[in-house]
């Protein structure tokens, strides 16, 4: 029998640092809910949502409840909505993010993803009807999530598609200005977005995709940072093994509750994302993980270092205890979601450029950024670029999803509550880059060997 | 189906009756139990057997936890599973 430590040790984990199952996500394709009428299309896609995931809800609840581990979402993913709009006869794509929105409060999910677009080398012309979409979309939705590929290394970089991202990450913030900007909040750009993503607001559901497909996303920056408190002063190698261990535990966790949710509704089980996820909860940082391994403040040198041993070392631990292991996996940095680097960035300390270099090492990208209001449109798609091409360059994915709060300047905050958090607004370079995105074209896929 | 049952809590008297009460009121089998008092805190693990009991596990996780949230103790019952998965290869 398990003795009584191991159980109290998951007990306390639960209850003190913030373990938890962060999503259960179904995928379904939408695929076969194209229709030349657009109304058609858009009933097609409601039934098929509220069809497939009629017992998501309730069975991650019964599932939370039978094994005491809370699971914090329940989400929906669906296949890029510009493969699945462009068959109908229409020039806006909102009736189609409207009919998700009403799917998703159907089924009682907190957030569906897929309002989506794939254009790392040439945009169709259902891909920028959906681009210019988004914005009213996202305004007029509640649970949809957007997203937009803009890069690959086996395709380059799409400027064209970079330009036109930074324009429309602009005016998602001018419509949705009463709410702080929080229709950009829904919004990510990606280099070498995965198919299989279970987190938002980037998931969607890739077209190598089955018909219908459970995802989980773990966390536990918590779990770890206690862990790591244990061994205090100890070198590299112990804080590696350390973090490895908790990783494995928790992943275990993850895969436990993927297998039985997957079984319970009838869907195959996909994967598990093996994610430390931060919340803006106190106990739930990654940041503080970082400080723990001896940095004043996140952010200051050292920092990348850090989060390059974390992030290899949550894998690493991870890749054992799951059967298929996918999504972005790794360690998450979202500013706004993360009580640790709220306050590194708050007194100065983390900057934009900091963040930079930690997406070369982390997970993902730059997450949940505040910038002035004022923030011009090529400035966003530089750094939108600059992302890319670290992800372009490195073979992993990279993200944007930034925020440039109206009325906002350097030094206040964004509040979006709940997950989302608040976002001090980061100081950016007040040099142009205006002529560098006006160019457009394409920036040519990287050299896969030389690697230097 | 096994299922782990703790309670935590002041000690004081009639704890272990009230949880047996709880489990055999409710047809749930006790296979194993260990119980220490950490500085004035009850501290029990019970393994117990829930195949033959008459409520869905999810309303008996449910139920214990009122019934100890009422006396000021946490009760919780969990799978099993979830402590194999965690902490055994």
């Amino acid at each position: 029998m398990i003795n009584a430590n191991e159980i109290f040790d998951t007990i306390h984990m639960i209850d003190q640092q913030h373990l938890d199952v962060r999503t259960i996500t179904m995928g379904i394709s939408l695929l076969d809910c194209a229709d030349s009428d657009p109304n058609a299309a858009c009933r097609k896609i409601y039934d098929k949502i509220t069809r497939q995931a009629e017992h998501l809800v309730a069975t991650g609840e019964a599932i939370e409840r039978e094994f005491g581990i809370p699971i914090v979402n329940k989400r929906l993913s669906v296949t890029p909505m510009a493969l699945v709009a462009g068959a109908s006869e229409t020039n806006s794509y909102v009736p189609f993010a409207v009919a998700m929105d009403n799917a998703a409060k159907a089924v009682g999910v907190n957030f569906i993803g897929g309002f989506s677009a794939l254009v790392q080398k040439g945009a169709t012309k259902a891909d920028r009807k959906l681009i210019a979409s988004i914005p009213e979309s996202l305004a007029r939705t509640d649970l949809v999530c957007a997203s937009v590929n803009v890069g690959s290394t086996k395709a380059g970089i799409n400027m064209n598609a970079v330009g036109v991202m930074g324009r429309t990450i602009k005016e998602c913030a001018q419509l949705t200005a009463d709410q702080g900007g929080f229709g950009c909040a829904k919004l990510v750009v990606f280099c070498n977005a995965v198919e299989d993503n279970p987190f938002m607001a980037g998931a969607f559901h890739g077209v190598g995709e089955p018909d219908c497909i459970i995802n989980v996303g773990v966390s536990g920056p918590g779990v770890v940072h206690h862990a790591l408190k244990d061994v205090k002063g100890q070198p590299f190698d112990v804080v590696a093994e350390t973090i490895k261990k908790t990783a494995f535990r928790v992943t275990r966790m993850g895969q436990l509750v993927a297998q039985e949710a997957s079984r319970r509704l009838g869907v195959p089980f996909g994967i598990v994302d093996l994610s430390l996820a931060p919340t803006p909860a106190i106990g739930d940082s990654v940041a503080r993980i970082l400080e723990e391994m001896g940095l004043e403040t996140c952010g200051t040198h050292g920092t990348t270092a850090a989060l390059a041993l974390l992030n290899d070392a949550v894998k690493k631990g991870g890749v054992m205890a799951s059967s298929h292991v996918g999504g972005l996996s790794g360690a998450f940095i979202p500013v706004s979601e993360d009580e640790g680097m709220i306050a590194a960035a708050r007194s100065g300390v983390l900057h934009l450029d900091k963040l930079e270099a930690m997406t070369c090492v982390c997970s993902v990208g730059l997450d949940m950024i505040a910038v002035p209001g004022d923030t011009s449109a090529a400035t966003i798609s530089a750094i939108i670029a600059d992302e890319a091409a670290i992800g372009m360059v490195n073979s992993k994915t990279t993200a944007v999803r930034i925020i440039p709060a109206p009325g906002k300047v350097v030094g206040d905050t964004v509040e979006f509550g709940g997950l989302l958090g608040s976002a001090p607004v980061m100081p950016i370079h007040p040099q142009s880059a205006e002529a560098f995105v006006a160019r457009g074209g394409r920036i040519p896929a990287p050299m896969q060997s030389l690697k230097n | 189906m096994k299922a782990i049952v703790t309670v935590l809590g002041k000690d004081r008297v009639g704890i272990m009756s009230l949880v047996c009460g709880l489990l055999a009121q409710h047809n749930v089998n006790v296979l194993d139990i260990s119980q220490t008092i950490l500085q004035d805190y009850f501290t029990m693990v019970m393994l117990v057997d829930v195949s033959n009991c008459d409520l869905p596990f999810a309303d008996l996780a449910a139920l214990m936890e009122q019934e100890g949230k009422d006396r000021d103790l946490s009760i919780r019952a969990q799978r099993e599973d979830i402590f194999n998965a965690m902490h055994r290869i």
